[in-house]
């Protein structure tokens, strides 16, 4: 697989959690008598959940060192994991 | 509008309860539970309030019941539970109640005293027969001769006395014959011996069947005694002996055929009076069941009563006396509903309500029309039908109309010592146009009633007139609400905080407990409860991310909620397990986040999963730098170099690359990632508590605090710790693996950015730092200052400039608004305390400038120290997959011991000991643990930032149901 470095999984997270945390709450406004706390819901999950994704691919965007692997573990990925 | 976001609008109102349905409208209210009550009468006693008598009879027949409890769980019946909520009896009802129970239990008492004398009889009989039956083994005549010989194994029972002696003695031996204790028998034959001196011969034998202690209830092999003894002193002596050891002795008959007579008698007494004992307890348990099938109603019934007396209790009583005043706070949203609840308390009081309603309406109507027509407009008699059937409709449609919508009509509720009823419905005749000749015309501004009739009639014929009208507006107002007056509810303006209203349902409850454990809202505070549902699970999973621990929980949960209404999991006695049914929807929502965040973190059982291809690639590594085959075998580990190209390519796109996992070096990287993710998600929670603030400030008109607070704290939270998270984000996405080696260390630049100083080894992040640290730095320290002085100094501009004009004005309206005898609980006393002497300010001001040098004190040390406490999210983050991996490698790995069937066989323990760890210290210890860090997170470093939680909660006056066992 080729990696497009950061913009797919941007994109695509961003749009994921973009409709959760932001189109659902707007079509659901009218639809259930609990809204508010469920748009709040739908809100604060999508912040929490991109933020924490965001997080993890940014930390390893630009690694400054490499992983350590021992021998044996080498000698299975060198041929397994291309 | 039921939001979670803020407590609902309460207000404090009167209600106004006629005292006829005062009862039954209070106990509308209580099975609705809308209301909760204050105490009006705070400085009277109990025993000196109102109501006492009833409450005292409510009291005795709860004794009474208790009597009844008692003697069917005696007879070993179990209470079932009252099948319907019954209502709370009138008082007519609570008379037949009390009645009938105080009779049942007369019957019960009579009749259980009647079996235990029946019982302590036939006890007496038989342990008598007894006596008499092993006496005359010891004293009978040996068998004629011709009789077979006795076998062997009753040679113990055999006569002890020689029959010769026995007949040369006759004259001289007497008996004393009895039952005793088990347990004195020793003690007595023993000290028989010592005081007879051994004169007497006394034999003990165990009864043959056990009977009851009539002390104490328990079965005793009782033991007979029969002494014989010659010489009547040494009688004597015995019979006080037995009579100190607690005998019962009995009458024994000298002679042999007097026994056999007397062992004849016995048995006939004792079947008839088995048979009137058996009758006894059949009558015993018919009465057994009909107290069975009412007590339960009955004690519900009485509750119910004597929580309502209690409620008037803590009424106060109006001028007139016709009247009772309570004082409640009521959320506003349910003001139509509890006017909707006293009227039909009101209405329950009158029995023919619903019955009589439409023939009653035309009887009214008629009659009423005809009197008007016929005695005060002297009209000729051949226009009375017309006329009356006219009028007559203009009746019906009237009593038609529910006296709460005239009232809505004419405007505001008249409070009834000024309107009252007549004046009411003097209005509502009013509205009757003015027809006919003009001879019943209402003068205007008085009534009908008063006014009458401006005729020239006689004065008989006037004051008949008048009396029929007064026993038809008697006879509309009865029909109307079956007392006099209808109840009603004012609002009453008040400077008091009302309690706390936060309305949940049975999915957003647990949340709200979380947050009402800190402290209760106060009223209309921001809620952080609504947030709070995300959040907490969220923060939970980051320290309990593992894809496989959650799936556990989360389906635990997901059971929990699936089968939430069976009786079997609600009813539970076990409080630890009712506390983990409470929280269900928590746990599924922990469980649902912990899933995601053990994606994001990459474990699964410590293990990590490989949706997409790693992104290091060791086989580009190893062709680069020709690892061989006997390179790898000499050097045990070997490091991936990310510049190399084609080694790294770009980041894994969902959570962290699996290679981290079979990395040695796996937590350099790690911690590196959980401490900054830890600050980032810290100050981001910090910072979001801060902006929820600004809707306290603006909802409480205090908008002087948006700059005067809010600005200062978000600019030093920003400028310092905003700026943190911004170097953060900044080498993550500027330095790369090519210039590791010079990358600068953020912590030591946080650090010499407080110093002022300047680090030559750690290199500039970017150029021109230095100049805008410092700016953040001065910006930080000089909004410190503004928080400190701001809100102090401005109250005190604003107090200095409204000293100048009239002083006690803001209060004074307040409280004007109420009537001096409406107004219950404020005193003179009170609206003057209320007002502020210059004296009081100035004290105030001190008070205020304190609170406020306290919270920028705990603010600005509170963002360092709470920027530190997330820190605990890596720490336990790591504790988790640390322990997880252990476990694996500790336990899980000993199974794999080989790919025989032995290995499988080998697999089946290692894996119960695996998921017993795992579910005993992943889930539960784990899960605690990190749940009370996620508690502490919210209520310390998240809720100080905007929740003051100085409320108290709205307890309604309701019949609940769980109250009732």
């Amino acid at each position: 697989m080729a990696y497009g470095g950061l913009a797919v999984p941007i994109i695509v997270m961003s749009v994921f959690w973009g409709v959760v945390g932001v189109t659902t709450p707007h079509l659901i406004t009218f639809l259930l008598p609990l809204f508010r706390v469920i748009n709040t819901m739908l809100v604060t999950c999508a912040v929490c959940c991109y933020l924490f994704w965001l997080i993890a691919i940014l930390a390893q965007l630009n690694p400054l060192f490499g992983p350590q692997l021992s021998n044996e573990t080498i000698w299975y990925l060198r041929y397994h994991w291309p | 509008m039921g939001s979670l976001f803020r407590s609902e609008e309460v207000c404090l109102a009167q209600l106004f309860l006629q005292s006829a349905s005062a009862y039954s409208c209070i106990s509308e209210l209580g099975e609705r539970g809308l209301l909760e009550f204050r105490d009006l009468n705070p400085k009277v006693s109990p025993f000196q309030r109102r109501f006492v008598g009833e409450v005292r009879r409510c009291e005795e027949m709860e004794k009474t019941f208790t009597f009844l409890q008692q003697e069917l769980r005696a007879a070993g019946r179990v209470l079932g539970p009252c099948p319907e909520s019954p209502r709370a009896p009138a008082a007519r009802e609570a008379l037949r109640v009390q009645e009938q129970s105080e009779q049942l239990a007369q019957e019960l008492r009579e009749v259980s005293r009647n079996r235990a004398s029946l019982r302590g009889r036939l006890q007496d009989l038989r342990q008598y027969l007894h006596v008499l039956r092993e006496g005359q083994r010891f004293t009978s005549l040996p068998a004629p001769l011709g009789s077979p010989p006795r076998p062997r194994a009753l040679s113990e029972r055999e006569p002890i006395l020689d029959p010769s002696l026995h007949q040369h003695l006759e004259r001289k031996i007497s008996f004393v014959a009895g039952v005793i204790h088990p347990w004195r028998v020793t003690a007595f034959e023993r000290l028989l011996w010592r005081a007879c001196r051994g004169y007497l011969v006394a034999s003990f034998v165990e009864m043959p069947e056990p009977m009851e202690d009539p002390a104490t209830g328990e079965s005793i092999t009782w033991v007979i005694f029969l002494i014989s003894y010659w010489g009547e002193q040494i009688g004597q002596k015995i019979r006080k002996i037995s009579a100190c050891f607690h005998c019962q002795v009995y009458a024994y008959p000298e002679s042999e055929a007097s026994r056999t007579e007397a062992i004849t008698r016995l048995h006939s007494q004792i079947q008839e009076l088995s048979v009137t004992l058996e009758e006894t307890e059949k009558y015993l348990a018919e009465v057994l069941d009909k107290v069975a099938q009412v007590l339960p109603t009955w004690r519900v019934q009485v509750q119910k009563m004597k929580a309502i007396y209690l409620v008037l209790n803590q009424c106060s009583f109006d001028v007139t006396k016709k009247c009772l005043i309570a004082e409640v706070w009521c959320p506003v949203r349910d003001l139509t509903q509890v006017q909707d609840a006293l009227r039909q308390g009101s209405v329950s009081g009158s029995v023919h309500q619903g019955l009589f309603r439409v023939p009653m309406s035309l009887c009214l109507g008629f009659l009423v029309s005809y009197v008007f027509m016929s005695r005060v407009c002297w009209c000729p008699h051949v226009l009375v039908p017309g006329v009356v059937l006219c009028l007559h409709v203009v009746f019906v449609g009237l009593l038609s109309v529910p006296m709460s919508s005239c009232q809505r009509f004419l405007g505001v509720p008249v409070s009834p010592h000024h309107g009252g009823p007549c004046a009411r419905l003097e209005r509502i005749v009013g509205l009757v146009p003015r027809t006919g000749s003009g001879c019943w015309g209402l003068v205007p501004g008085r009534g009908l009633l008063r006014g009458g009739c401006r005729g020239q009639a006689p004065r008989a014929r006037q004051e008949s007139a008048r009396r029929a009208r007064i026993r038809f507006w008697v006879l509309f107002l009865q029909y109307q609400s079956g007392s006099s007056v209808e109840c009603f509810v004012q609002r009453v303006p008040t400077s008091e905080s009302p309690p706390t209203l936060i309305r949940t349902n049975k999915f957003t409850a647990g949340f709200q407990s979380i947050v009402d454990a800190y402290g209760v809202a106060s009223y209309q505070e921001v809620n952080p409860a609504p947030y709070a549902i995300i959040t907490f699970p969220f923060i939970f999973a980051i320290m309990f991310g593992d894809v496989g621990h959650g799936l556990l929980m989360f389906l635990f949960a997901l059971w929990m909620v699936l089968y939430e209404d069976s009786p079997r999991l609600r009813q539970g006695t076990n409080e630890i397990w009712l506390t983990f049914f409470e929280g269900r929807y928590l746990i599924l929502l922990m469980g649902a986040f912990s899933i995601y965040t053990g994606f994001i973190y990459n474990e699964c059982f410590s293990k990590a999963t490989v949706i997409f291809p790693s992104a290091w690639s060791v086989a580009t590594m190893a062709n680069h730098s020709s690892w061989s085959s006997a390179y790898l075998a000499t050097h045990p580990s070997l490091t991936l170099d990310p510049n190399v190209t084609g080694v790294f390519r770009g980041p894994y796109p969902f959570g962290i690359d699996p290679i981290w996992s079979l990395a040695t070096n796996h937590l350099n990287f790690l911690n590196s990632f959980k401490m900054k993710m830890s600050v980032v998600l810290g100050i981001v929670h910090m910072g979001f508590g801060v902006v929820l603030g600004v809707f306290n400030h603006v909802h409480f008109q205090q908008r002087h605090r948006l700059v005067l607070e809010f600005l200062p704290e978000m600019i030093f939270l920003l400028a310092l710790f905003g700026y943190l998270v911004f170097l953060i984000f900044y080498k993550w996405i500027k330095f790369s693996a090519a210039d590791s080696r010079v990358a600068p260390s953020i912590l030591i630049h946080f650090i010499d950015m407080f110093l002022f100083t300047s680090n030559a080894e750690n290199l500039p992040l970017y150029p021109g730092q230095v100049p805008v640290q410092m700016v953040l730095v001065v910006l930080a320290l000089a909004s410190v200052p503004v928080l400190l002085l701001g809100t102090p100094l401005y109250q005190w501009c604003r107090q200095g400039a409204s000293r100048m004009p009239v002083t006690t004005g803001e209060q004074e309206p307040l409280l004007e608004g109420q009537e001096a005898g409406n107004s219950v609980n404020a005193t003179t006393e009170d609206v003057e305390s209320g007002g502020h002497s210059p004296a009081a300010k100035h004290l105030d001001f001190a008070e205020i400038f304190m609170h406020q040098a306290i919270h920028t004190i705990e603010y600005c040390l509170g963002c360092v120290s709470n920027t530190a406490s997330y820190l605990r999210l890596w720490a336990l983050s790591l504790a988790h997959a640390q322990l997880s991996e252990v476990l694996w490698t500790m336990v899980m790995r000993n199974g794999f011991v080989g790919l025989s069937y032995v290995g499988g066989v080998v697999l089946v323990p290692v894996f119960t000991a695996f998921a017993v760890l795992t579910v005993a210290i992943l889930l539960v210890m784990e899960g605690l643990s990190a749940f009370l860090h996620a508690l502490r997170l919210h209520w310390v470093e998240f809720q100080n930032k905007f929740y003051v939680g100085a409320g108290y909660k709205l307890c309604p006056f309701a019949f609940a149901p769980d109250t009732w066992e």
